[in-house]
């Protein structure tokens, strides 16, 4: 009998660490090719670490190329989306939890309706709209479409925080002569922090990973994001694997800072919303 | 103002208030969500109108004389097309293999983690870091893996003696397609292990113990047990998942970019090509086009088949 049981023990930490190895492999490799010094990444091609490392390839990477210009303009588009999508779905989340209205039906059925259908069926028309106003290959472009794509989800997910906090707080303020906007902006907005992080993150990291969008939107170099820049420098110098690489290890840092942050309230958040709902 | 507000809580003397606070009362919602409804009306409901548009117009962005009516044209080219045939087949085998993998292995790793175990929290953050790396990063570093020069895949396969000699599977026209697909499996296992997981720590934990005092084993407390407590959870997710796939190109395009000749393109990275290769923004609506009413078909059948299920209960 317990011959089984710590057979089964063994059997379940196994699997759970076949997991990890498959989870992490991918992320690993890119790491340690970015270290390897070019002259070892042939010889030493397939060794599981290099028998010397350097930062060779993100000290070009960061000096000679384009790179630190695709990581600042990401950053701007993925920060200004993030704070305008938070903005525009704090008021909309909250009309839609505390009001009820004839048309909220309707709000609530386009907003759905956004995220059931293709968004590669908007490449083409949205290239179109946005070309005669001078807005294609420019940040602003891509700040406007990002932020229309992210609103709808935004809105759901701080309505769900809006509908956690008791109404009666800001009925006691507009008792107390504030208006309702007020009151809002004075007692609700603050209590709902948590939430406005966790949309903020949710929105900079979609907008730090979409790519369709900016491959048609942008071609020069100047506005190009971090995806963009990545595939056309993949697609011109295509051996130089570490520079890539040493891009790639850059790419990948403010999706894991947010991840690292969040992934604790991940599966909890979940639960609270099943058991809610 | 004082007496404004009290008078709107007091809620019987409501029609006496004057009519320019009545109407500012009313219009508070929608002014409220006029900036979101505004910014979603433009950029993505006008487009998809003249998306729509555009599939019946000949519009190539580089011919400043196309832009006329054509009528039902690019639909009999489209009926025509091999490459869309294929692209139709390959998005069916990409759909299913993905979604059919992640959740298999989702499921599993679930279980996993529902165990109690010294160190749960370090692993479940680990194993959930695919879920953070941004899409073209995740295909791009599943694509250096397959190369030869620089990843260990094709010579581990070739020691396995799986492969004749270390190549790319990327640029072989049969198996092409597994790359982008491995890489949207490793990508999305943790959705559907998070998603699970939270369902399955919803399940009251005394179901358990009583079954097992009655004698239960472990299969048979998860197939009486856990399955019928997840099965909505599974059903939605995987729904949800199947479409939110079919749609989903962006590993495609950056690992194989539909190649070789085609081989692995899927309908939406088709559309992508025929708009940002071609600049054919009429072929490429018509193609959307399609895409949508086959999605819509799709969404139609489960909407029926759930209607079905519900009413033989």
């Amino acid at each position: 009998m317990t011959g089984k049981r710590i057979a089964s023990i063994l059997a379940h930490r196994l699997a759970i660490l076949a997991y990890v190895v498959f989870a992490l492999f991918p992320l690993y490799w890119l790491l340690k090719v970015s270290v390897t010094p070019n002259k070892l990444l042939y010889s030493e091609g397939i060794r599981m670490w290099p028998s010397q490392t350097s930062f060779e390839h993100f000290d070009f990477v960061l000096k000679h190329s384009e790179f630190p210009t695709f990581f600042k303009n990401s950053l701007i588009v993925s920060g200004s989306t993030a704070i305008i999508v938070t903005v525009l779905a704090s008021l909309a989340g909250y009309a839609m939890s505390r009001f009820t209205f004839r048309g909220k039906y309707w709000i609530v059925t386009l907003m759905l309706l956004t995220q059931m259908f293709p968004l590669v069926m908007l490449v083409a028309p949205i290239f179109k709209m946005l070309s005669p106003l001078g807005l294609t290959n420019s940040l602003t472009g891509l700040v406007i479409v990002y932020t229309a794509f992210n609103v709808p989800f935004a809105t759901f997910l701080m309505q769900s925080f809006f509908d956690g906090i008791p109404k009666d707080l800001e009925e006691a303020a507009m008792i107390d002569g504030a208006t309702q906007f007020v009151a809002f902006r004075q007692i609700i907005l603050p209590l709902t922090l948590p939430g406005i992080a966790a949309t903020l993150g949710f929105v900079f990291t979609a907008a730090w990973s979409e790519l369709l969008f900016s491959l048609m939107l942008i071609s020069g170099n100047d506005s190009a994001t971090f995806p963009v820049g990545l595939l056309s420098f993949v697609s011109k110098f295509s051996v130089d694997f570490g520079q890539m690489m040493a891009a790639g290890v850059m790419a990948l840092i403010p999706a894991c800072l947010f991840f690292l942050l969040i992934q604790r309230y991940l599966v909890q958040g979940l639960t609270a919303g099943a058991v809610k709902g | 103002m004082a007496s404004h507000a009290a008078a709107r809580n007091g809620g019987a003397r409501r029609d006496q208030r004057p009519l320019k606070k009545r109407l500012a009362d009313a219009s508070a919602p929608y002014l409220y969500s006029a900036p979101a409804l505004i910014l979603i009306v433009t950029v993505m409901l006008v487009p998809l109108v003249l998306g729509i548009s555009y599939a019946f117009r000949d519009i190539q962005l580089l011919n400043p004389f196309s832009g006329g009516f054509i009528g039902l044209d690019h639909f009999k080219t489209l009926s025509q097309d091999q490459n869309f045939y294929r692209a139709l087949k390959n998005t069916l085998w990409w759909t299913g293999w993905s979604v059919l993998l992640q959740f298999v292995l989702g499921l599993i790793l679930a279980l996993l983690l529902d165990k109690p175990f010294a160190g749960r929290a370090i692993v479940q953050a680990l194993v959930f870091l695919p879920w953070a790396v941004p899409s073209f990063l995740a295909g791009l570093n599943w694509a250096w893996l397959f190369n030869p020069v620089v990843g260990p895949i094709p010579h581990w396969l070739f020691s396995l003696g799986l492969m004749s000699e270390p190549y790319n599977i990327l640029s072989d026209p049969q198996l092409s397609m597994w790359g982008p697909i491995i890489a949207n499996v490793w990508w999305g296992i943790p959705f559907f292990a998070i998603t699970l997981l939270a369902a399955l720590q919803a399940i009251p934990r005394d179901l358990y113990e009583a079954a097992s005092i009655d004698g239960a084993g472990p299969v048979q407390r998860f197939i009486s047990i856990t399955l019928p407590f997840l099965a909505p959870t599974i059903a939605i997710t995987v729904l949800l998942r199947t479409v939110w796939i079919s749609n989903f190109a962006d590993l495609i395009i950056v690992m194989t970019n539909g190649g070789p000749a085609d081989r692995s393109q899927i309908v939406a990275s088709y559309i992508f090509t025929q708009a940002f290769k071609r600049l054919d923004f009429g072929y490429a609506s018509a193609i959307a086009l399609v895409l949508l009413a086959l999605l819509i078909t799709y969404s139609m059948l489960i909407v029926i088949l759930r209607q079905w299920l519900l009413s033989k209960d």
